[in-house]
């Protein structure tokens, strides 16, 4: 079989509505958070095999920039997350509604 | 024009000294006086200099205030004999008045904010005089009347007080407003409110007013009838006098009043036939009404403004009668002796401890010498004897009447000017003569220096106001080709017209003859017994505060309840209710929206780009 760029698409789709189903679905912070980084990952890998199939290096840079971006982003939303367990003792998103009137 | 900067500075120094008394020297009461007494004396010496060195000079220095498509406003000065007439009265009564405050508000601790409202006063005053234009003149006439209204409810926490206060102001207000709007008349048919420009356009075409020429005239009028308190606007003047007595002198009897019969000269090429009769009557009507009510009356500081009323009808009456230069040579006359009765009546009112109540005093020519004599020079010229000037302007305005062929009102004028001189030596022989009605009246003593100086100075211009040329003056302002008397010719000039003199010595003899047999020596007043129901209605002035309490007060309740209710149900209620209401019910209703909740929001804002991704490619 010869795989073809629409494959690798339709693998990052897939991704791509895991996580976001993943993001509305679940309840728990962290499992939220780690689907918003699957949907990341969907994103990259949409953006290698364009770069793959259309010869050029754009789509890879950007990669390397977005992993770069995103392992910031994980050290900062883990540390928010704490902070919020440490002083609410629950990481459920029903539990977090005081913006609510 | 030699000194082109002094009437500015003329104007403008009261207002700085009201600023200056009022931003940094409330505390300091002597200094404050000191202020504004500079302030307005200087502001006379500039007068006399600036006279002095330009003889009678007309001109008119303006600057473009504002100018709005036809509309063309200047600030400006309008220089001529009229006004530097009036700003030589107005800075000369003033000063002396000043400076006799000084002595008389010494003991009241708001003394600073006292001369700040009289410096405000003297500027808006100087404005009124020196104003080229109607919209300035208004805006300074406005002026005028909230230091008359700031003045009159200076002791507010007396209630009398401040009733009066808001009093005058309404009254006034009422008046304006038809100034305002015959300002507006004015302005619509000739589209210019500079003086000289709508006289020289009525010169040009006498009929440019056309058929509304007697509205506009008389709209205007209704101004002068606000301000110089005629009938039936002359409610507030007598109730005016809860002010200090130096405001009195200076506002309600010297210059404010004076305002409206100068207003009606400055702008009397407005004035057609028909308004100058009706002008006539009113001015008649009123002085006879007043001088009646005067008669009854037994605050000394009320039967002095009903004089000032009367006498104001009389100037009213003379510029009806198409004789500005008499309304004029009265005004001026009247502004000195009048200031001096006032601040005689208030020496008086200072040695008897602020008794104000002529059966209470009595006798005091003995304690009180250097008023006593002030007074008696004052009343004589109200009374009109010769040789003060009194006598003078009177005449004048008697032969006026007379060369009018007006015998109704030159008969009402004769009349009025017996019962002046009734009043006036009523007042003087129960105040002076007599025996002491009182313990206060006897322990009564005489004022200090700095208030019987002030005395001095306007009792000379009141005893030879009549022949210093003040007639000279104003004939050459109003009559083209007057040939200006010397002063011979001045102190025989009644003798011309020799009728309206002997009528007018004859009355002033018939009052002052009643006044001396009736009250030389009584305790009490043996007139009501005389006139029985005619003296109860002249002692509650003819029932005027009644009548207008019962009509127009009522009315103007019934109409503040209707609005009360208009305002309360239908715009509060229902205008704003729904607006209110609306906005409620929309903000709870889209309140719903806001669940809280971070996955509901997520899993919209996926939707959303779902529907935009599908608006965008789907197609």
């Amino acid at each position: 079989m010869n795989v073809g760029l629409e494959h690798y698409l339709t693998v990052s789709f897939l991704l791509f509505a895991l996580g976001l189903l993943g993001v509305v679905m679940r309840r728990n912070l962290l499992v939220i958070y780690m689907s918003l980084e699957l949907m990341l990952n969907a994103a990259n890998l949409a953006l290698v095999s364009f770069s793959r199939f259309n010869n050029q290096l754009d789509g890879q840079v950007l990669v390397f920039f977005i992993i770069t971006v995103a392992a910031a982003e994980v050290a900062v939303g883990l540390a928010l997350i704490v902070a919020l367990y440490r002083k609410r003792q629950t990481a459920h998103v029903e539990d977090l509604t005081s913006m609510k009137l | 024009m030699k000194y082109e900067y002094l009437p500015w500075l003329i104007l403008f120094l009261p207002l700085f000294s009201a600023a200056v008394i009022t931003l940094f020297t409330l505390k300091h009461r002597n200094v404050s006086a000191l202020i504004s007494i500079g302030a307005i004396v200087i502001g006379f010496i500039s007068t006399v200099t600036f006279i002095a060195a330009n003889g009678w000079v007309t001109g008119e220095p303006a600057i473009n205030w504002l100018s709005i498509g036809g509309l063309n406003i200047d600030f400006g000065l309008k220089l001529d004999r009229l006004s530097e007439m009036m700003m030589f009265v107005v800075t000369g009564v003033g000063g002396a008045i000043h400076i006799y405050s000084y002595g008389y508000m010494d003991d009241d601790r708001s003394k600073a904010r006292f001369f700040a409202f009289m410096s405000l006063f003297t500027f808006s005053m100087l404005g009124i005089v020196l104003a080229n234009n109607f919209i300035e003149m208004f805006i300074f006439w406005e002026l005028v009347g909230v230091s008359s209204y700031l003045l009159i409810g200076f002791w507010f926490e007396k209630p009398s007080a401040a009733d009066a206060a808001k009093k005058a102001f309404f009254t006034n207000r009422l008046g304006d407003f038809g100034f305002l709007l015959g300002i507006l008349v004015v302005w619509a048919a000739l589209g210019s409110l500079n003086f000289t420009q709508l006289q020289s356009a009525l010169v040009a075409n006498p009929m440019a007013l056309g058929t509304i020429a007697t509205v506009a005239g008389l709209l205007v009028f209704c101004g002068a009838m606000g301000k110089s308190a005629q009938f039936p606007l002359h409610v507030w003047l007598p109730d005016a006098m809860e002010g200090p007595t130096p405001v009195s002198a200076l506002i309600h009897a010297a210059t404010m009043v004076a305002a409206g019969v100068y207003m009606l000269c400055r702008i009397l090429f407005l004035l057609n036939a028909d308004a100058l009769h009706v002008i006539a009557y009113i001015g008649g009507f009123t002085s006879l009404l007043a001088a009646l009510i005067a008669v009854q009356q037994n605050d000394i500081k009320r039967i002095i403004a009903y004089s000032t009323l009367s006498q104001l009808g009389y100037m009213v009456m003379a510029v009806g009668l198409n004789g500005p230069t008499p309304a004029m040579f009265h005004l001026t006359t009247h502004a000195f002796f009048k200031a001096l009765l006032f601040l005689s009546a208030g020496s008086v009112i200072l040695g008897m401890h602020h008794e104000q109540d002529i059966w209470q005093m009595g006798n005091l020519r003995k304690k009180m010498p250097v008023t006593f004599w002030m007074f008696l020079i004052g009343a004589l010229a109200l009374s009109g004897v010769p040789p003060f000037s009194g006598f003078y302007s009177k005449d004048s305005i008697l032969a006026q009447a007379l060369e009018q062929k007006n015998y109704l009102l030159f008969g009402v004028a004769v009349f009025v000017a017996a019962l002046t001189a009734f009043y006036t030596f009523r007042l003087f022989f129960v105040v002076f003569f007599g025996q002491e009605k009182s313990k206060a009246a006897s322990r009564a003593h005489e004022s200090p220096l700095v208030m019987t100086l002030p005395l001095l100075a306007l009792a000379l211009f009141a005893a030879i106001g009549g022949f210093i040329g003040i007639t000279n003056s104003y004939g050459s302002q109003f009559i083209a080709g007057h040939e200006t008397l010397s002063v011979a010719q001045q102190i025989t000039e009644p003798l011309k017209n020799i009728g309206p003199m002997l009528c007018g010595l004859a009355a002033a003899a018939v009052g002052i003859f009643v006044a001396f047999s009736l009250y030389k020596n009584v305790t009490s007043d043996p007139l009501p017994a005389k006139l029985g129901g005619l003296a109860t209605a002249m002692k509650n002035k003819f029932y005027f505060d009644e009548l207008y309490e019962a009509t127009f007060i009522r009315a103007h309740d019934f109409i503040a309840t209707v609005m009360d209710v208009i305002d309360r149900w239908f715009v509060e209620g229902f205008c704003i209710g729904l607006v209110r209401g609306g906005t409620d019910f929309t903000g709870r209703a889209l309140r719903l929206v806001q669940t809280g909740n971070l996955q509901t929001y997520a899993f919209l804002f996926v939707l959303g780009v779902a529907v935009v991704l599908y608006l965008v490619l789907g197609k």
